[in-house]
C-alpha cells in the first residue's frame, strides 16, 4: 500500500483522490487543505452572491466524498516544505508527513501589484476564494460603491455577482479592453457594452496611481470614490514547493503528460500546474476547471500504479453575464473566419486545414462540437467547415463519422 | 448498457421524439396540457439538412466530458447513467462547450437538464424511442 499526499483540497484534488480511487487502490491518501471548507466549486462563489446556489448546494461533492473515498483530510494546514530524500513533507503545524507520492494541487494565489497607499483603504478584498466572497458578503450595503480592479474573468463576474446587492460598480483594467485573456478587441467591446447597458462602468487602459483612502487617482487622473475595493488584478501559481527543491518551474510547475513533475513521486495539477497546451504545441498554465480535474485523475491514476496520459489540454471557457453567453476555446492563430447575424459573433481562426480557436458571442448552442474540432485537431477538409461555422451540429461529418458518434458506444 | 442509437436512413424529421421527450419529462398526464401552445424544451433534438436528418441525444459516454469539466459538480455517473442534479447547475454552459455531439441544451429557465432515458420519469424507458414511428432511435444494447 502507498501513501499519497494531495497537497490542495480543490477540483485537481478531487480528480486526483478519484484517479486514485479508480484504479480499485486502497492506497492511504491524505489531503493538506489550507482553507476550512471541504471541496466546493470554486468558480461559484459569484453565483453565491448573486443567490444562484447556496453554500450546501456549491459543495462540489456530497459530504460524504472523504469518507466514502478514505481519504484523510487535514483542515486549516499548509505544506511548508516537501524533502523529497525523506520522502516526507513538512506541515505548518510542524508534522512530518511520510509520503510515496505527492500531487501538488496547490493552485493559484492572487497577484497584487504594489499599489501606493493600498494599507489606506479600509475595506479591500481579493475575489479567489469562499472565505473571500463571505468577508465581501458583509462588507456591502445596497449603498456600496465597490470598485473592482481587474476586467477579467474574476472580476468581471465578481460584479455579476454583486450587482444587484450594492449602489454601483466600476472596473478599471490597465488592458484597454474587458476580458484581455480570452477575447479580442472587438469581441470585448460587444461585452463591455453589454455589461454597461446593465450598470457597470468601466476605466480601461488605466491603473490605479495611489490610493487616499476611499478615494483612488488614477493614472490618467481620473478620480474613483468607493466604499469597498476588490482587487482582482491577476493570479500566480503556486509554485513555490517545487522551485525550493530545484523542481522544474516557469508560470507553472511543469509537468508532462503524466503531470508528473521534474521531481521523482512528485505530480502536479491545476491551476499551480504548466501542462501541455494542445492547440498552442507548447506548455502554458491552462487555469480552468475542467483542466484542473482532468490533470488531476491523470496524476492520480497514475500515483497508483496505472498508466494515464492527458495531452489534449486547451484553453476553453464558458461564461455568461446579464444574459449574454460567451464561449472561447484554442488560440487565435490563422486565417480569420466569421459569421454575423445581429448582435451574434461567431469568429474562427483556421491554419492548415484545422480549427486552432474560436470566440462565440451570443450563440452557443452545440459549442462543444467546435471545440472538439479543435481538441481533436479534426481536418476541416473532411467536413463541410463553411456549414458547420453557421450553425453547430453533427450534419456536416460524413454518414460514417455520424454511425460513429451515434450508433456506437463511446 | 442499453443506449438510445441512431438509424439515420429511417428518421423521417417528424420531431415526434422531441415532443415525446418534453412530455415524458413534463410530469403531465396528458399531451396536449403537456405540450399545447407551449414553446418545448426537449433533451433530444433533430437535425439535418433537407437529405438528411437524425435525432440526438445524449450518448452517456464511457468518459463524459460534461462530468469532468462541470463547474459545479451537478453531472454525474451513476450506474452507467449520466444524470444532472439541477439544483446544483448554475447555467454556465461549460457542459455545453464541452459535449463533442452536441446533445445538451438548457431548459426554460436556462438552467441544465439532459436525457436520463427516461429512468427516473413515468415514462420508465426512453419515450423517444418508444414514439418513433419508424425505429429511427433504438433503446438497445450494442456491443461494449
Amino acid at each position: 500500500m502507498r501513501r499519497h499526499i494531495i497537497i490542495g483540497n480543490g477540483t485537481a484534488a478531487v480528480g486526483a483522490i478519484e484517479g486514485i480511487r479508480s484504479m480499485s487502490s486502497e492506497d492511504a491518501i491524505t489531503v493538506v487543505s489550507r482553507e476550512n471548507h471541504p471541496v466546493y466549486s470554486r468558480p461559484l462563489i459569484s453565483y453565491y452572491l448573486e443567490g444562484k446556489t447556496d453554500l450546501e448546494r456549491m459543495l462540489y461533492r456530497d459530504a460524504d466524498f472523504y469518507e466514502k473515498n478514505g481519504c484523510e483530510v487535514i483542515y486549516g494546514v499548509s505544506v511548508e516544505e516537501i524533502k523529497p530524500e525523506a520522502k516526507e513533507a513538512v506541515l505548518s503545524d510542524g508534522r512530518h508527513l511520510p509520503y510515496d507520492d505527492i500531487c501538488v494541487a496547490a493552485g493559484s494565489s492572487p497577484f497584487v501589484p504594489p499599489m501606493e497607499g493600498l494599507e489606506s483603504v479600509e475595506k479591500k478584498f481579493g475575489f479567489m476564494t469562499l472565505d473571500d466572497a463571505l468577508s465581501l458578503e458583509k462588507a456591502i450595503t445596497p449603498e456600496s460603491r465597490v470598485f473592482i480592479v481587474g476586467a477579467g474573468l474574476i472580476g468581471l463576474k465578481c460584479a455579476e455577482g454583486i450587482h444587484g446587492r450594492v449602489g454601483s460598480i466600476t472596473v478599471c483594467d490597465l488592458a484597454d479592453r474587458v476580458l484581455s485573456s480570452i477575447l479580442d478587441a472587438e469581441c470585448a467591446g460587444i461585452v463591455q457594452k453589454h455589461l454597461e447597458a446593465n450598470g457597470i462602468s468601466f476605466l480601461l487602459a488605466d491603473s490605479v496611481a495611489k490610493f487616499e483612502g476611499n478615494k483612488a487617482v488614477m493614472k490618467s487622473g481620473a478620480e474613483v470614490e468607493f466604499d469597498v475595493l476588490v482587487l482582482a488584478v491577476g493570479v500566480r501559481a503556486n509554485i513555490g514547493l517545487l522551485k525550493a527543491i530545484g523542481g522544474t518551474v516557469n508560470r507553472g510547475i511543469v509537468v508532462d503528460e503524466h503531470m508528473a513533475t521534474s521531481v521523482g513521486g512528485i505530480y502536479a495539477a491545476g491551476d499551480c500546474a504548466e501542462g501541455y497546451d494542445s492547440s498552442l504545441g507548447a506548455n502554458r498554465v491552462l487555469a480552468i476547471l475542467p483542466n484542473a480535474y482532468m490533470q488531476g485523475r491523470t496524476a492520480g491514476i497514475n500515483m497508483a500504479g496505472g498508466e494515464a496520459v492527458f495531452d489534449k489540454g486547451i484553453p476553453m471557457n464558458s461564461i455568461g453575464f446579464f444574459g449574454l453567453h460567451i464561449m472561447s476555446a484554442g488560440t487565435y492563430d490563422g486565417e480569420k473566419k466569421e459569421i454575423r447575424k445581429g448582435e451574434i459573433l461567431k469568429r474562427f481562426f483556421v491554419k492548415d486545414d484545422r480549427l486552432l480557436g474560436y470566440m462565440l458571442i451570443g450563440e452557443t448552442e452545440r459549442a462543444g462540437i467546435y471545440t472538439a474540432l479543435v481538441r481533436e485537431k479534426t481536418p476541416l477538409s473532411e467536413l463541410d467547415f463553411e456549414a458547420v461555422m453557421e450553425n453547430a451540429g453533427s450534419v456536416v461529418f460524413s454518414a460514417e463519422e455520424r454511425r460513429k458518434k451515434f450508433g456506437g458506444a463511446v | 448498457m442499453k443506449r438510445v442509437y441512431v438509424n439515420e436512413q429511417w428518421c423521417l424529421g417528424c420531431h415526434l421524439c422531441e415532443y415525446n421527450c418534453a412530455w415524458a419529462n413534463s410530469g403531465i398526464t396528458s399531451m396536449s396540457s403537456a405540450l399545447k401552445g407551449k414553446n418545448i424544451y426537449p433533451r433530444i433534438h433533430v437535425e439535418g439538412d433537407d437529405r438528411i436528418t437524425f435525432a440526438v441525444s445524449c450518448r452517456h459516454c464511457e468518459d463524459p466530458m460534461c462530468v469532468k469539466s462541470c463547474i459545479a459538480g451537478a453531472i454525474r455517473k451513476e450506474d452507467g447513467v449520466v444524470r444532472i442534479n439541477r439544483s446544483k447547475c448554475v447555467g454556465c454552459l461549460t457542459c455545453v462547450l464541452v459535449c463533442p455531439y452536441g446533445a445538451l441544451a438548457p431548459a426554460a429557465d436556462g438552467i441544465m437538464q439532459k436525457c436520463e432515458l427516461c429512468l427516473s420519469n413515468t415514462c420508465g424507458e426512453p419515450a423517444c424511442v418508444k414514439g418513433c414511428p419508424n425505429r429511427a432511435i433504438v433503446y438497445e444494447e450494442r456491443g461494449e
